[in-house]
């Protein structure tokens, strides 16, 4: 793949020609780099909704939850496993002009006529997506909260700190690998997701990868798509190996056991 | 912690400190402490004595906050703390497993408490470094705690606790995760610390040996429920039940049937005033003395046994007799020559105690 | 040390409301996706009324959807093969043997799990290209095994890992040779992670869509079936088809569950 990259098409075949045409495309083109841009933001925009669902769910488990935990944890995984187009496919249903949301507000008088704007947008994609990484997130900032020695909370309380103060002094720096490790999961499947925008995002809901998938089928354009596919590898693993190194980096001044 | 001003005024050693009225406590169906009660004077070291499962811990966790008594009241001079949570209690714990925070150097695991109670940074900076003076980790204020040994850690933990002025420090078995030479090493060190700093100590031990070597007093505590409390002399020389006499120190128990002011044991009899009824003794084993030894013991029993095994321990040792009527006896004698066969012991009268079952 | 919860805690209604919340945003639409595979005006508009198995009824007359059930059929059990295989391979590896260049190649065998479908699709599609292969179930199976060692090297792993070594250095001292050793010893002992291990992989090559969307050929499995559909309009029909994927992948998932926990308690 990384081969096909550098080269070029030229009437529909491909000439091994090597050259970094494709990678200028990539980033000179405005329509490129606005969608490119346009990705970015839409993945951030999963990345922190899914923490802000997903940690103070795992809080609640892993602290507030009891005997229940066990049987919530597993509630909580269980939608994992449900095909990705099926969850795709229900929201598409929920989003419609004739979908069930609107039907549902219609229902109760909130709105007089179907509201469209909710499906085939970017924010019926940041939408699924969100739904379907929440759960991808709380899973390691749960087993990150669980990993902290609750002697740890006791002590925190009785040199007196606050439950509040506890939180912000010893549980969420502890629970930090946990976050970051969940973040960077949901970061870099966002960014790299094509089917959300097939199903749910519609023209303006466009994300970088649907680019390279038409770009590998009737736009037939293989080397450029490769380009691209690179560029997005490359942002992946750097990612990857920025988060690990602030992982070891945070945890070197510490081990949990 | 403390949110009382610094400047309240110690109570005089021996008045009370800490009450504990009437607290019980019950896990589900399980009752683990009974309705007890007990008081801590400032400034003295008690210990919470008892096997696992006596409801020692419990009790501590009680008094630090992290459980609720099931009914009964816990005051503090005046203050009722059952009702507070464990950040508002002017009192600190240090844990089993030493609970020092990963994420934060020896220094600002100590300054935690302080940092919690909004101290004024440059009074965090000098009192971190009295109390690192005070538990000798000076060199290791930037330390990451993970890479201290065991005994370090554990001063650390204490010097967390210290640091913060509590009236009563608590301490839960700090020790039993040390190696013997250094559990010694550090039962020394604690003992002069507490009387340094002249907070009240209370420590939780099932060890009777440590127990006995630092506390002021003891509070042995079985199945939920304070057998006896009081000095380690006290409870040495005269244990309120076979229990006590059998969980401190080793003792011989004797049955016995009193009639008319006689205490008769089968191998022997000695004058004891009492009602007519059976009975138990709490001998201990060093008050049995070979007949032919001097001085002979005030108001003496004699008895006649033979020596069935003999336990050389360096400077005394043990030896377990057989009496004339079958009862096996043991006596700590001043180590001598093998002996064997049977041969004349002695005990004073005052030595038998006279112990509930 | 009694750990017991301490009855001080404080009750959080706020945080559990939101814990709630929560929970009902990720089930809703399931529910919302279940519910209206029985209504009889389809999909939309609320409430539902009319229930019926009108829909569940045409599913199953439709002979295109079941033959691509046994597509992913094929597909799966293929894949679980080849990645049980070869993950049974690099967890051994990376349990048993020290090499050269270890680290990067335990990073290289984890990176399709976080690697997002389309790179993995893509890298796979170009190889095929390559190697001259003509797209088809042969692709999506192999395309499948290879994606999906991850999983089997994961799991495989912690079951060695767990193993106790003796019985295999008693089998040994017995006087059986490695080979023996490893058939008679060791695989047993896997057992229960084998099964796990093949059984997520099942699944997940059951619902994989990502990686398939670019090694299918003529032939189309589930997922490709029901996409092809959707990319057409909506029918109630795929939520029946949903509804029971739904109902099997919880179904094989609390299978694997057991064993898991049943294995971590041995």
């Amino acid at each position: 793949m990384f081969a096909h990259s550098f080269w070029t098409v030229h009437d529909g075949l491909i000439i091994h020609h090597w050259n970094l045409s494709n990678y200028a495309t990539l980033f000179q083109n405005p329509l490129y780099v606005q969608v490119l841009f346009r990705t970015v933001r839409m993945a951030a925009a999963v990345t922190i909704l899914s923490v802000l669902l997903g940690y103070p769910l795992a809080y609640f488990l892993s602290f507030r939850a009891g005997p229940r935990k066990e049987l919530l944890y597993q509630l909580v995984i269980v939608p994992l496993w449900i095909s990705y187009l099926v969850r795709g496919y229900a929201w598409k249903t929920i989003l419609g002009s004739d979908g069930v949301l609107n039907g549902f507000l219609q229902y109760l008088h909130i709105t007089h006529g179907p509201v469209s704007a909710l499906l085939y947008s970017p924010f019926a994609v940041v939408l699924m997506l969100t739904h379907i990484y929440t759960p991808f997130v709380f899973l390691p900032i749960y087993a990150s909260l669980e990993h902290i020695p609750r002697p740890l909370i006791e002590a925190s309380q009785d040199l007196g700190a606050s439950p509040r103060q506890t939180f912000f002094r010893v549980i969420l720096p502890l629970s930090i690998p946990g976050l970051l490790a969940g973040a960077t999961f949901a970061f870099v499947l966002s960014l790299g997701d094509f089917l959300a925008p097939l199903l749910v995002g519609g023209p303006s809901g466009t994300m970088i990868a649907n680019l390279v998938q038409s770009l590998f089928g009737a736009a037939y354009d293989w080397p450029l798509g490769a380009a691209i596919s690179v560029f997005i590898l490359i942002v992946t693993l750097a990612l990857l190996a920025i988060t690990q190194r602030i992982e070891m980096r945070w945890s070197k001044r510490w081990s949990l056991e | 912690m403390t949110t009382a001003p610094p400047t309240a005024a110690p109570l005089p050693s021996g008045a009370t400190l800490l009450e504990v009225r009437a607290v019980s406590k019950q896990f589900g169906a399980r009752q683990v402490l009974k309705t007890l009660s007990l008081e801590i004077a400032a400034g003295e070291f008690l210990t919470l004595l008892g096997e696992s499962g006596s409801g020692k811990t419990t009790l501590l966790r009680l008094i630090a906050g992290f459980e609720q008594p099931t009914a009964g009241e816990i005051w503090m001079r005046g203050t009722r703390l059952d009702i507070l949570p464990p950040y508002k209690r002017p009192v600190n714990t240090v844990f089993q497993q030493y609970a020092l925070f990963p994420h934060l150097n020896v220094s600002e695991n100590i300054a935690y408490g302080l940092h919690a109670s909004n101290t004024p940074k440059n009074e965090i900076a000098a009192r971190v470094n009295d109390a690192l003076d005070m538990v000798r980790m000076q060199e290791f204020a930037a330390a990451d705690p993970a890479r201290l040994s065991g005994g370090q850690q554990q001063r650390v933990a204490l010097a967390r606790a210290l640091v913060n002025r509590p009236e009563l420090l608590l301490l839960d078995e700090p020790l039993s995760a040390l190696d013997a030479n250094l559990r010694k090493e550090m039962q020394f060190e604690l003992k002069s610390l507490q009387r340094e700093v002249g907070i009240a100590f209370l420590f939780v031990t099932h060890d009777q040996e440590e127990a006995m070597a630092l506390s002021d007093r003891i509070a042995l505590l079985r199945d939920g429920a304070l057998e006896q409390v009081a000095s380690p002399r006290e409870i040495y020389a005269r244990p309120a039940t076979a229990y006590n006499a059998q969980f401190i120190g080793q003792t011989n128990l004797l049955r016995a049937i009193i009639r008319e002011g006689v205490a008769d044991c089968g191998s022997f009899q000695f004058p004891y005033a009492g009602k007519d009824a059976s009975a138990l003794f709490s001998l201990r084993p060093e008050a049995i003395t070979l007949a032919e030894d001097t001085p002979q013991p005030a108001d003496p029993v004699r008895f006649s046994a033979t020596i069935r095994q003999q336990i050389y321990s360096g400077a005394t040792e043990l030896l377990e007799l057989e009496t004339t009527t079958g009862a096996f006896l043991r006596a700590r004698i001043a180590s001598r020559k093998p002996l064997s066969g049977s041969h004349d012991f002695v005990f004073s009268v005052r030595d038998a105690i006279a112990v509930r079952e | 040390m009694n750990s017991a919860t301490a009855n001080s805690k404080p009750r959080s209604p706020v945080l559990a409301a939101y814990a709630t919340i929560v929970f009902a945003f990720i089930y809703l639409p399931i529910i919302v996706l279940v519910v209206y595979s029985f209504n009889r005006d389809g999909v939309g508009g609320f409430p539902p009324r009319h229930f019926t198995f009108d829909w569940y009824r045409q599913l199953f007359a439709d002979s295109a959807i079941w033959d691509s059930v046994l597509n992913s059929l094929i597909v799966a059990v293929g894949a679980v093969a080849l990645s049980l295989t070869l993950g049974l391979l690099a967890a051994l590896a990376l349990d048993r043997a020290d090499f050269p260049g270890k680290a990067l190649f335990r990073r290289l065998v984890l990176l399709p799990l976080i690697l997002p479908g389309i790179i993995t699709g893509l890298s796979l599609l170009l190889f095929a290209v390559r190697l001259n292969l003509e797209l088809s179930l042969i692709t999506i199976l192999l395309g499948h095994g290879t994606a999906l060692i991850s999983v089997a090297t994961t799991e495989i792993f912690a079951g060695l890992q767990k193993m106790d070594r003796r019985q295999e250095e008693a089998s040994l001292d017995l006087g059986a040779t490695p080979w023996r050793t490893f058939w008679l010893v060791t695989l047993p002992n896997l057992k229960l992670s084998l099964i796990a291990a093949g059984l997520l992989i099942f699944t997940l090559s059951m619902d994989e869509i990502a990686v398939t969307f670019f090694l299918y050929g003529r032939e189309y499995t589930l997922p490709l079936e029901i996409w092809g559909r959707l990319r057409r309009g909506i029918t109630p029909e795929i939520n029946a088809i949903s509804t029971l994927i739904l109902v099997a992948s919880i179904i094989l998932i609390t299978v694997w569950y057991h064993l898991r926990t049943r294995s971590l308690r041995s």
